[in-house]
């Protein structure tokens, strides 16, 4: 309902506002006075009309003489059937998601109006104060409606640049989650349920698909990824507890992948390689293939960091080792750790312990933190 | 709506060009001023040119040179009209100074004051 309202004004404070009163007036009325026929349309019509009156009573800016003229068109019961009611869950996503905001603001801004969070909760996952995210959140809007950023599902031309960030906001969401179980641990759920929903909403994309594979995969190892008291240890994937794993979740992504296999995107690649990863015994050379294909596509580092464990486990680490310093990723938390576990398995311990450091200087994860400071004093 | 599209470029930027190309291009600029959604628009002239003045302690005070010293000067500007920031930004698009390195700002002009 949000998004129809979002659509129709193009602004996200007077839909969120008007959406609220609807719903206020809704609660006061219909207990006592039953509910309409069709509850959605009159909440649709109350919001509206709320939002209008709101606009009229606004003079301030000349802008709004503009949306003024599109709705005094007279405003009856809007007659429409439940599923006639537009899904522009579409144009919302790809608003939320423009590149002319601040990624921050497309993460909390999807968050918000696309998953429904609370401010608060998002501020929680993201360990920021309540104040930061509200403010991060006004921004964003406020930039929206000023600038012109027009809610609408981007042209064919345009389609695959802003799918990649719409995913790209998706994994990192995701990323939240996965990484901050504590504080953000639902977050992974949530990316899952948004990567369901840009899934069916975009029908000829694979790479949603693949998106969601990989996040499916992912998820299905949270019971095992964690261990010792309040989880905040981290089992490696070889040590993990593979009863502990989500099979049928592992079998739902296995069987996306089975479907797009045709499609060779970066998302789906990455899922077909934590698919091959879930295995046992680990195919590391199909692996190592499948790194270099996405290197490819990418022209990326950090793929070219992550094929290193590939390498190492196929070929050893000091093969492992020669590719990861030829990498300029000095800024990279996982570049560091990745050298400093083929340094550790090399034997080379003094200066594993100096790029244990180099890690840890770069980390903030709380389970990632403790894991560093484990091997670290492994070496030391 | 209207945006304003700031075009910013590093001093010399045309000097790879051979006169054919520059002169092809400043035609561009000025086909580009033509266009309908374009209000108006003007290249501004070599940040040598530049005069800055400012009241300092109640006195104009002059200065030689552009407001600020960067790497990269504003050196012109058009007006145009626009649905929204994706049209805006398909008219800057077509900028020439974009193909040389150049960067365009696009910002949303104010409205009449009520």
């Amino acid at each position: 309902m949000l998004a129809v309202l979002v659509g129709y004004f193009g602004d996200f404070e007077l839909a969120e506002e008007s959406t609220a009163e609807a719903f206020a007036v809704a609660a006061r009325r219909w207990p006592s006075e039953g509910s309409p026929a069709n509850p959605a349309a009159w909440l649709v019509t109350t919001a509206r009309n709320r939002a209008i009156d709101r606009l009229r009573r606004d003079r301030v800016l000349a802008e709004k003489l503009r949306l003024l003229e599109v709705t005094t068109q007279a405003v009856t019961e809007i007659d429409v059937d439940e599923s006639e009611i537009p899904d522009e869950r579409l144009e919302l996503i790809f608003t939320c998601c423009h590149p002319a905001l601040a990624v921050e603001a497309q993460v909390a801004l999807t968050l918000r109006s696309v998953a429904g969070l609370g401010t608060e909760e998002i501020a929680r996952a993201f360990l920021v104060s309540g104040e930061t995210m509200k403010r991060r959140l006004t921004r964003a809007k406020t930039k929206i409606r000023d600038a012109g950023i027009p809610f609408s599902v981007p042209s064919a031309a345009q389609l695959p640049g802003r799918l990649t960030a719409v995913l790209a906001v998706t994994y990192l969401i995701f990323n939240q989650g996965y990484s901050e179980p504590g504080q953000a641990g639902h977050l992974a759920g949530e990316a899952i349920r948004l990567g369901r929903v840009l899934a069916g909403l975009l029908p000829d994309q694979a790479e949603p698909e693949g998106l969601l594979a990989l996040m499916l995969l992912h998820d299905a190892r949270r019971r095992a990824r964690l261990s010792g008291p309040g989880g905040q240890d981290l089992v490696l994937l070889a040590d993990q507890d593979r009863e502990l794993w989500d099979w049928p979740q592992i079998g739902e992504a296995r069987d996306i992948l089975d479907r797009i296999s045709g499609s060779r995107g970066p998302y789906m690649i990455q899922a077909a390689i934590a698919s091959l990863q879930a295995a046992d015994p680990v195919d590391w050379r199909q692996i190592g293939a499948l790194y270099a294909e996405l290197a490819d596509l990418t022209g990326s580092p950090v793929v070219r960091l992550n094929s290193a464990v590939a390498i190492a486990e196929a070929d050893g680490p000091a093969a492992a080792l020669a590719v990861v310093d030829g990498l300029d990723l000095a800024g990279y938390q996982y570049f560091h750790s990745t050298r400093a576990e083929l340094l550790r398995r090399l034997g080379r311990m003094e200066e594993a312990g100096a790029a244990y450091r180099s890690a840890l200087a770069l980390a903030t994860a709380e389970p990632e933190r403790r894991f560093l400071l484990f091997r670290l004093a492994e070496c030391e | 709506m209207q945006y304003a599209l700031l075009i910013y470029t590093e001093p010399g930027y045309l000097d790879s060009l051979s006169p054919a190309e520059q002169k092809a291009m400043s035609k561009e600029y000025w086909a580009l001023r033509d266009a309908p959604e374009v209000v108006t628009g003007a290249g501004l002239q070599p940040v040598t040119t530049a005069t800055t003045i400012r009241l300092a302690g109640g006195e104009m005070l002059v200065t030689d040179g552009p407001f600020a010293d960067t790497k990269e000067v504003f050196g012109g500007i058009y007006l145009v009209e626009a649905d929204n920031l994706d049209q805006a930004t398909e008219i800057a698009a077509r900028i020439p100074a974009l193909r040389l390195g150049g960067a365009v700002e696009i910002r949303p002009t104010l409205g009449p004051a009520s």
